[in-house]
């Protein structure tokens, strides 16, 4: 199939970006989001053209790295999943694809649709951690009992991949959904309970520190976090700032 | 935002219950008018607490949109906002915009009037009054207009905040879907319950 694509290209992290239009032929269905854009690469490559940068490495779900805002919406139409499990057959013969990289302050372009997401990194180096005995007796994770629900909700929560989306989905580029599931991940868990109010003052104030925008609970982040990470981890996260704050 | 939102929300119940009575019995809407226009706690202790509440809700709600504004400095070429949230939820400024200046027309209407006729013209206490000055304000069309026009924007407002503000105070349980279904309810029945007051009194003489 035919397609024509609008690409956001961009020199650097000073330069001003602009839309650039491309058309690719022979693009099948059974092809990745990525491939395509591969052979997108190798036609600019040969015309002896620069290639469009994107970020990618796992391409099967798992890492978070491709960051893509695809005709309007992060990792593209399709639900639950990331740009590189996006497949050509989501798209008709003749249609035109905007690719954009996430937009948010706090997230800005290094090249073409690369994005810097090192906040998240800093946020997660404020408090997304347990402190653990390595004297010698530590105590096997194993042997602690753990509710199963909890241990589940848990589990969910740690599944977000870190892959932005819920900024780029947001109205206000909020990073509160992110931010949530790494609180909650270890709220629930009787491991995490001995540093949970430092650990959300420290997390929240870095991610306000970021520049990223205020939740208004539109709930766009939940709908296009690959991971299906719940609003339900917001409001944990409230729940553990507002006791945090109480408490001093 | 959320306390100030649901503080809001508990003093619009009362608004309207008042001002139904209106429709049914004007006598009991001039009785509870005339006690709420000169009790003291009323006066001096719960209206300036009212105040506050609605300018700390929508100096609050601007501050957060100027904030959400820049945290995206450069704009998507094409975002489709409407692919993972409803167009009220995306909009709350400017639902809450048009209410803002409804209420200060709401203001004008009600209050100001009230203000000067009990401390600049300093008129006697009258507690027959209230009903027939209702009626008279809903007299002009345009009035009647503009107030039914906010009072849709009302329900979209609330259609969103009232639910969102148990979200931001950690409140996502069991509860939670009860909680949608009374803010359906609740959105669109106090709003529609007020539009059917102003249209009431914009007809009231004819129908009396």
């Amino acid at each position: 199939m035919k397609i024509y694509l609008k690409i956001w290209r961009q020199k650097d992290a000073t330069s001003k970006g602009k839309m650039v239009d491309y058309t690719l032929d022979g693009i099948e269905g059974d092809m990745s989001f990525l491939e395509m854009l591969d052979i997108l690469n190798e036609e600019l490559i040969s015309k002896g053209e620069e290639p469009v940068e994107f970020d990618h490495d796992c391409r099967e779900g798992i890492c978070g790295t491709c960051s893509l805002q695809i005709n309007g919406r992060p990792h593209g139409p399709d639900t639950r999943i990331t740009a590189c499990q996006l497949h050509m057959r989501s798209f008709k013969d003749g249609d035109t694809i905007t690719i954009e990289p996430f937009r948010a302050k706090a997230f800005p372009v290094v090249k073409d649709l690369i994005i810097d997401r090192s906040a998240f990194d800093r946020i997660q180096q404020a408090g997304g951690y347990i402190s653990v005995n390595t004297s010698g007796n530590t105590v096997d994770a194993n042997a602690i009992p753990i509710e199963k629900e909890k241990a589940d909700l848990s589990f969910n929560a740690a599944t977000c991949i870190g892959c932005g989306a819920c900024v780029a989905a947001c109205k206000n580029a909020s990073a509160m959904l992110f931010t949530s599931a790494k609180v909650s991940q270890f709220a629930l868990l009787p491991q995490g309970r001995v540093e949970a109010a430092d650990r959300v003052m420290n997390m929240v104030r870095q991610m306000d520190l970021e520049g990223f925008g205020n939740c208004t609970n539109t709930g766009a982040c939940e709908v296009e976090c690959p991971k299906g990470i719940s609003l339900e981890n917001i409001a944990r996260m409230n729940r553990e700032y507002l006791s945090a704050s109480v408490r001093g | 935002m959320a306390l100030s939102g649901i503080f809001l929300v508990l003093f619009l119940a009362l608004h309207f219950t008042i001002n139904f009575t209106s429709v049914i019995s004007p006598e009991t809407f001039n009785e509870l008018s005339h006690f709420m226009g000169y009790n003291v706690i009323v006066q001096f202790i719960m209206q300036p607490i009212l105040i506050a509440g609605v300018v700390i809700h929508f100096v609050m709600g601007f501050v957060l949109e100027i904030q959400n504004n820049r945290a995206r400095g450069v704009k998507y070429v094409q975002y489709k906002g409407g692919a993972n949230a409803p167009w009220v939820s995306r909009n709350m400024i400017i639902s809450g915009a048009v209410i803002l200046a409804f209420l200060g027309l709401h203001f004008y209407d009600f209050w100001v009037h009230e203000m000067a006729y009990k401390y600049v013209e300093a008129n006697p206490e009258d507690p027959t009054r209230y009903y027939a000055e209702t009626v008279e304000k809903f007299a002009p069309f345009w009035r009647t207009a503009i107030y039914v026009v906010s009072f849709g924007l009302l329900s979209l407002h609330l259609w969103h905040g009232f639910a969102s503000s148990f979200q931001t105070m950690g409140v996502n349980n069991k509860y939670t879907p009860s909680i949608v279904n009374f803010t359906k309810i609740y959105a669109v029945a106090i709003p529609l319950g007020f539009a059917f007051i102003a249209i009431y009194h914009h007809f009231n003489p004819i129908i009396h």
